[in-house]
């Protein structure tokens, strides 16, 4: 008789605990849902503005190839013949293109000429995002001149991990939380141009402007 | 729409037949919706029970762990996990401008309910680290109950740590010590590799060694598991001690049936709550005290805290060299004094969250001496409340259930040469195990 009453207690105790472990985790979910507002899924990326190229996006993320590459924003280039970005510092006058001379450890920019202008030769520096690895070598090159190349998250890369790998080890608080939908970003003087850009009915850069995260 | 004009070392020149072209950046790939990535989950869930405590089949049950192997871990790639999904969630509610997507809310809270009903199953073959280590304990060895349950308590201050961090934006601890997450992305750093291959070497002598000692969500589970509604019977019908299901169990979560007490025992016994009953409340103001002198290497393991150390030793002139961080933060508009300051804040919230964490240290020892102290009668071979994690391998190795499936006629086929069934517990030896 005794053992039934205690079973009996037991039972109801465990019956309140449950309740209330039922009510707690739905007041918690409501509570959040409610505190969330509109915010979309959120997604890793690099504010280039704060970004000082240290290098730690080629060694520190989980996947064997960095999701990080370096993006060209060609409205902030100068299609400079003698480059920082491309040559270092010994390369830049004898311009030779021999690895020894080349910031980039794997090739992975491309120099074409496009034209020559009043006594100047304008060449045009791509990225082959295959072959780069983030290193930042051509980002902290560049900085030295116009700053056009700048690194990014790519998101056909990223796995999106919960505690970002390279933002532990990001020096500079360069690693933000954007929205899924608006994945990237751009300087903050390249936003201006493009908003020029795609003000001309310029589709390309519309479709990069739709990917790019503003905060205003 | 302001027309910003960069103010630009060299202009973009203007080329005569050439325009400026604009970089292409990929979209975002590879993507499932949320809705279903949580679906998959509650689905996941529903099967575990319905396989554990009603269709009773290990078979089912270990296809499903493989299965969620497969999907959870190398397919989705471990992220996000309930168990990561704790600090996100903690991260929301102590910090209103960090906004958690509510697929990582649903991730967090879906396995917590189907436990309050059903038990562990989230642990028996949803969870991808449970499924990786459950697939690999093939020579488990028993763990000395004193070393298990000590190492038990392992978990408990791994969460308190997680959730101070988590809350205080210092990292996501459980993510970065997470075990196996390199091998599902088939890549990581040195360290997760490591850590993960240590965990799966000792996982094969020690049954889960991840979700016993160390997993900050299965602590949440254990505590409860304990006041689940239904939970994992062993055998169908009475149970006829023959021990093999505590033989099988290589998670040391089945208890043998309790033999009636001495009163010298019982006396004992009860002196041994008392003392634990008093204990209690001085672990917790001693570890409360602990855990406050713990703030300054607490506090460090946030950058900032390090960036403020570092930028300290460089204006004393005791720091030789410059770091990537304090050179980006000489370029950042923010002033050493602000940095400093916001240095010294932490540390001084980390007092307090030093204690609150050594106070929960002490509520966890002194809780886990009290409930060592309380005796249950056992008629049978019971799974542990909390221990258990819903395998199912004690059913599969109960003669009754084999019975009950028709796979034998009588129990004594199920047996081992040697043990003989029938109930009576005064077959067994005062420890419950017999001769």
């Amino acid at each position: 008789m005794s053992d039934e009453k205690q079973t009996d207690r037991r039972g109801f105790l465990a019956d309140g605990a449950r309740v209330v472990g039922v009510v707690s985790a739905g007041v918690l979910g409501g509570y959040l849902a409610g505190q969330r507002g509109q915010a979309e899924e959120n997604r890793w990326q690099i504010d280039p503005d704060k970004c000082v190229g240290c290098g730690n996006c080629a060694t520190h993320c989980v996947l064997d190839e960095s999701a990080v590459k370096c993006v060209q924003c060609f409205d902030m280039c100068g299609f400079c013949n003698r480059c920082t970005g491309y040559y270092t510092l010994d390369g830049l006058d004898s311009r030779d293109t021999a690895a020894a001379d080349l910031l980039c450890p794997t090739e992975a920019i491309i120099r074409t000429f496009v034209e020559g202008k009043a006594g100047q030769d304008f060449y045009e520096y791509t990225i082959d995002t295959d072959a780069c690895i983030g290193c930042a070598m051509c980002v902290k090159g560049c900085a030295l001149m116009n700053g056009s190349l700048y690194l990014q998250v790519m998101h056909d890369r990223c796995v999106n991990c919960n505690e970002c790998a390279i933002a532990v080890a990001c020096p500079s608080d360069a690693f933000v939380n954007v929205s899924a939908d608006k994945p990237y970003r751009l300087k903050r003087v390249a936003l201006g141009v493009m908003r020029q850009k795609a003000g001309k009915a310029d589709t390309a850069a519309q479709k990069l402007l739709d990917q790019v995260h503003a905060d205003e | 729409m302001a027309a910003e004009t960069p103010d630009l070392m060299f202009p973009v020149p203007e080329f005569s037949d050439h325009p400026i072209p604009t970089a292409t950046i990929p979209e975002v790939q590879g993507e499932m919706g949320p809705v279903l990535d949580v679906a998959i989950l509650f689905a996941a869930l529903c099967l575990a029970s319905y396989f554990t405590l009603v269709s009773r089949s290990r078979r089912n049950v270990l296809l499903l762990t493989i299965a969620s192997l497969l999907w959870f871990g190398f397919w989705r790639q471990g992220c996000v996990c309930p168990i990561g999904a704790t600090q996100n969630v903690a991260l929301a509610v102590f910090d209103p401008t960090y906004v958690v997507p509510l697929a990582v809310v649903a991730f967090f809270i879906l396995p917590l309910v189907f436990t309050l009903f059903f038990g562990r199953t989230f642990c028996a073959s949803v969870c991808p680290l449970g499924a990786m280590q459950e697939l690999i304990a093939v020579r488990s060895v028993a763990v000395p109950r004193w070393l298990d349950h000590s190492l038990g308590l392992v978990a408990y201050i791994y969460l308190g740590a997680a959730l101070i961090f988590a809350a205080t934006r210092t990292g996501f601890i459980i993510c970065r010590y997470d075990p196996f997450i390199a091998f599902f992305r088939l890549g990581g750093n040195t360290d997760m590799l490591i850590f993960g291959s240590c965990i799966l070497m000792i996982g094969v002598f020690v049954g889960r060694p991840y979700c016993r000692y160390l997993c900050p969500y299965g602590a949440i589970l254990r505590v409860l598991s304990c006041f689940s509604k239904w939970r994992l019977s062993i055998p169908p019908g009475t149970c006829i001690n023959c021990q093999l299901c505590e033989d099988a169990c290589p998670y040391g979560a089945i208890h043998p049936p309790t033999v009636a007490q001495t009163p010298g025992a019982r006396r004992r016994g009860k002196r041994q709550f008392g003392f634990a009953l008093i204990a209690s409340p001085f672990l917790v103001a001693g570890f409360w005290w602990l855990g406050t002198t713990l703030a300054v290497p607490l506090a460090q393991w946030h950058p900032e805290s390090r960036l403020a150390e570092q930028m300290r030793l460089e204006e004393l002139g005791i720091a030789e060299t410059t770091t990537d961080a304090s050179d980006a933060f000489r370029g950042s508009p923010r002033s050493v004094d602000e940095l400093y300051q916001s240095a010294l804040t932490r540390r001084n919230d980390f007092v307090t969250l030093g204690g609150l964490l050594g106070a929960w240290t002490g509520l966890v020892i002194g809780f886990k001496l009290i409930y060592l102290s309380v005796r249950r009668r056992r008629e049978d071979y019971q799974a542990d409340r909390a221990g258990c994690v819903s395998c199912g391998r004690c059913y599969w190795y109960c003669p009754v259930e084999k019975v009950r499936l028709g796979l034998i006629s009588d129990v004594s086929e199920a047996l081992p040469a040697g043990r003989t069934p029938t109930g009576p517990l005064v077959q067994l030896t005062a420890g419950g195990k017999k001769p």
